[in-house]
């Protein structure tokens, strides 16, 4: 009993039941369960967990990424600065994004295993430099810090409905015909289901989600990943490639960076330069609450999608009860503490030191 | 007696305008256990990791089974099967025993032309190789952590043997373990060195050498005083030889012969 609960997801499996058996006896009547409303907070959740996929097998790997709000700011802007002011191809303005965010990512990890620093401090550099170059473009490029726009140039383009569309329409349209879930009842699209689709972002953290969780449960290089965060000198001396597994984490974390900002400025049809503050420490404490290690070596995705779940549905949670937002933060605060500590104590347990 | 699997002439190793190893001759047999003793700062280590091919020599040759060997980092002696278990950085105490059983050497097996991570057979061969080495482990899932320091070594002994070692060199693999693991562990020794694989035990506790050595090499300041075989050498003789014969006599007479 004991051993079967002894593992990374409890404290994110506990958070679920908890957080929704909460929000079911205080705000079932608000709408927040309706489609509009879970909706709502499924589109938070998928924000949160695109990124804590990334910053979860990068904490596992033994390294921190403080600069993933950053890159989600500098990818959006890259995106509106190929796309609407070179006015190229929008796939080509997104390929080229993800080109040069993957290997800003590859840069931050090849620093770190080069230099031996911690990763917080390289990070926390690339936080600044990141974020100064993406206030600093537009403003001397277009003299604004918002540039919009990016939805007419992408009208037509292959590639943006990929991460900026929405499918399932003709499932929806059916749902809403058969009064399972609410449709407009007036105006120009009355009829219609007021949920028409599942946007993209949803998909890919779906598929990203799953894409990290078999990568590191039932892979050769998911073993990689544990040993090198779990002690990086005697995975060495075993022939793990831990430099290699660290950089390709980097690069991974700022992949997912990417896909975050990309369907944002798709959503939105504008790139601004504040876009993604504190996204990297959102992560890390989805990360934290899905029972990863701090230290590296332990934890787990689908841990990690739960704590981001927690954490979408408690801030839009907190909407519909009509809790003051700002409570948010402090509820943030009191869980992550509470996570850490559970973490601490499983760690305890595994390792048999007292 | 058969040639030695790995012989070492006369090795010297310099680092800088420091001389770790002046010249140290040893020769290893299939087979035997082969105590390498030592007090710290002796050289052992810089031995050690010359042999597994961390360090070059600056001077002198390594013969391994008849041919000169040139080692351009450890994972080609690893290759060759030269293994080393370190006494600490073995094991991952966060992972499963079967995960770290195959770290590095992970089992796959293709599904849909994708090389997954083959658990099954991970887990078969842990628990085997385990029950050989007379531990039970709960399952192959249990957490390294959770065993004991000996059992750790063991653990890391059987892989390293699993993995096809020749030479396996333990690396002071009892010094920081209680009597009862000690034990254990010069258990485990045993077997392997009955499995006819040349085992080069690093150690500076005398008692625990000669409870399974075969051999005794002294390592003292670089150089060696040679090696003994068993039975032509008392306890109070190598630890004479491991201090130099500096006034170890007159502490061992106030420590009552305990050291």
């Amino acid at each position: 009993m004991r051993q079967a609960l002894i593992r990374p997801e409890l404290g994110g499996i506990v958070g679920t039941v908890a957080v929704f058996t909460l929000f079911a006896l205080f705000a079932f009547d608000s709408g927040m369960f309706n489609s509009q409303g879970v909706m709502n907070w499924t589109i938070v959740s998928a924000q949160f967990m695109i990124i804590a996929v990334g910053a979860c097998l990068l904490m596992i790997s033994g390294e921190f990424d403080l600069s993933v709000g950053s890159m989600i700011g500098f990818a959006g802007m890259m995106i509106a600065v190929f796309g609407v002011v070179l006015a190229w191809p929008m796939w080509i303005a997104i390929i080229i994004t993800f080109v040069i965010c993957c290997a800003l990512g590859a840069l931050n990890g090849f620093i770190v295993v080069r230099t031996g620093l911690p990763s917080f401090i390289v990070t926390l550099a690339f936080l600044f430099i990141l974020r100064g170059f993406t206030i600093y473009i537009p403003q001397t490029i277009e003299r604004k810090t918002i540039i919009g726009g990016i939805r007419d140039a992408a009208e037509g383009d292959w590639l943006a409905p990929v991460f900026g569309g929405k499918i399932g329409q003709p499932l929806f349209q059916w749902l809403g015909d058969a009064g399972i879930i609410g449709v407009f009842e007036r105006g120009s699209r009355a009829g219609q289901p007021v949920v028409d689709g599942i946007p993209m972002l949803i998909i890919w953290a779906l598929v990203l989600i799953v894409f990290g969780h078999i990568l590191l449960t039932r892979t050769r290089f998911g073993n990689w990943i544990f040993a090198s965060g779990g002690d990086a000198e005697a995975a060495r001396n075993s022939g793990v490639p831990v430099n290699k597994v660290k950089i390709l984490m980097f690069t991974f974390t700022a992949f997912c960076a990417t896909v975050f900002a990309v369907c944002q400025v798709m959503e939105f049809g504008s790139a601004g330069a504040d876009r993604g503050l504190l996204k990297e420490f959102e992560a890390i404490i989805a990360v934290v609450i899905g029972g990863a290690l701090l230290t590296g070596g332990y934890g787990s995705v689908i841990g990690a999608a739960l704590g981001a779940l927690i954490f979408g549905v408690v801030q839009q949670g907190l909407f519909f009860a009509g809790v003051e937002s700002s409570l948010f933060r402090v509820f943030l605060g009191v869980i992550l503490l509470f996570a850490v500590i559970l973490n601490t104590y499983i760690r305890r347990i595994i390792t048999g030191e007292r | 007696m058969a040639d030695p699997i790995i012989q070492m002439k006369d090795i010297e190793k310099h680092f800088g305008s420091v001389i770790a190893l002046a010249g140290v001759s040893v020769d290893v047999f299939a087979g035997e256990c082969h105590c390498l003793l030592g007090d710290n700062g002796a050289g052992k280590s810089t031995f050690i990791k010359t042999m597994s091919g961390v360090h070059k020599p600056t001077h002198g040759e390594i013969i391994f089974e008849g041919r000169p060997l040139d080692f351009a980092d450890p994972r080609d002696a690893i290759a060759a099967g030269i293994a080393t278990v370190h006494q600490h950085l073995a094991m991952i105490p966060l992972m499963s025993v079967s995960r770290n059983f195959f770290m590095g050497n992970e089992p796959l097996k293709k599904v849909a032309g994708i090389s997954f991570f083959d658990h099954d057979y991970a887990n078969r061969v842990t628990m085997e190789e385990m029950r050989k080495m007379g531990i039970n482990l709960r399952g192959p899932d249990q957490a390294v952590g959770t065993l004991s320091g000996g059992e750790r070594q063991t653990v890391a002994i059987a892989r390293a043997v699993h993995f096809g070692a020749k030479v396996l060199i333990l690396d002071e693999p009892t010094s920081a373990l209680g009597v009862r693991q000690t034990s254990n562990v010069l258990a485990t020794i045993d077997k392997v060195r009955k499995q006819g694989i040349a085992v080069v035990f690093i150690t500076h506790n005398v008692r625990h050498a000669m409870a399974v050595g075969d051999r005794f090499t002294v390592l003292n300041r670089g150089k060696t005083l040679g090696t003994a075989e068993r039975g032509d050498i008392t306890p109070e003789e190598l630890q004479d030889m491991m201090a130099g014969g500096q006034e170890m006599a007159t502490l061992e007479g106030s420590l009552g012969g305990t050291v």
